[in-house]
């Protein structure tokens, strides 16, 4: 736990600086780069200059320590769960998820006879925001994206928790 | 001349604050989980086996010197055997030349006997290896 995480009654003071703190936090959400299927060449058009993630602060990382954001982009199978739920891990804390395409999702179009895929990736980590698609195109997923940094917005880091 | 030290240690101080403040408003307000898995070496999702310091033998380093003239051989090989009906003679003569550059080099390491695991003797050594052979018992 952070030194001042959590840790203020609510009052007018504590509101401001958790608005500053989360829109701070929601305005660069660099994301984790790495991608286990198809939905990665969107992921990679929607970082690419057409659409240029960059404009809402996303810039990929290449190592989870650096990294805010996991899109896993893709199918997920049995053997790679246990990485991304690794890297997962390892990511600093806060993190989030964008489960993007269907096989992130629920398994997609493997869901009834693919035995080596797993059935959504909210199964082994913690799913922020589903992005429907096979694949999405790189609009959907910036949708998805801009559904996150709506949802950091509404964090209040500083404020204590109710019971 | 004093006034100019004086810039120059508000410059110092200025540059302590401006590195030492993001430092210092981190560690207050960022959430910090130290996890066991978190703190585990990075190898993109894999678990870590053994230390990074580990021992090979070293004329593993010729062998990946000598398999790089193939490699790159082979890499501009391919996209050559793309274009070469539309070029024709001009690049069968470029990649010639290409190829004996190569060959020479290969001609290099086989005459120094670096394509031997091991070396029995270094030929037209020069310096400190003139007097180097080893002796092979039969």
């Amino acid at each position: 736990m952070g030194l001042l995480e959590n840790k203020f009654n609510d009052n007018i003071i504590v509101e401001k600086l958790d608005k500053l703190l989360s829109w701070s936090r929601s305005t660069s959400p660099w994301f984790f780069q790495f991608g286990t299927a198809c939905c990665a060449i969107e992921m990679m058009a929607a970082a690419a200059s057409r659409h240029d993630l960059m404009r809402i602060g996303m810039i990929p990382r290449s190592s989870p320590r650096q990294a805010d954001v996991m899109i896993v982009a893709g199918t997920v199978t049995m053997k790679m769960a246990l990485r991304v739920k690794k890297l997962y891990e390892q990511m600093a804390d806060p993190k989030y998820v964008v489960a993007m395409g269907s096989c992130a999702t629920s398994g997609g179009p493997y869901w009834q006879h693919g035995y080596h895929v797993l059935k959504g990736v909210d199964i082994v980590i913690p799913v922020d925001v589903y992005v429907p698609g096979c694949p999405p195109r790189p609009e959907a997923l910036i949708e998805g994206l801009l559904k996150l940094q709506e949802q950091i917005l509404e964090e209040r880091p500083l404020t204590r928790k109710m019971a | 001349m004093y006034r100019d030290f004086g810039t120059i240690l508000l410059a110092t101080l200025l540059g302590i604050v401006l590195v030492a403040a993001p430092l210092v408003i981190q560690w207050l307000i960022a959430p910090s989980k130290k996890t066991k898995e978190k703190l585990e070496t990075y190898e993109c999702g894999e678990e870590v086996e053994g230390s990074a310091w580990l021992q090979f033998n070293i004329r593993f380093y010729v062998i990946a010197l000598i398999f790089l003239i193939f490699d790159v051989e082979v890499v501009f090989l391919f996209p050559w055997a793309v274009v070469f009906k539309e070029m024709g003679l001009l690049a069968l003569v470029e990649m010639g030349i290409f190829l004996i550059i190569l060959c020479v080099g290969l001609a290099y390491v086989w005459v120094k006997s670096d394509l031997d695991w091991v070396k029995r003797r270094v030929r037209y050594g020069s310096g400190r290896y003139k007097n180097i052979s080893i002796k092979v018992e039969k």
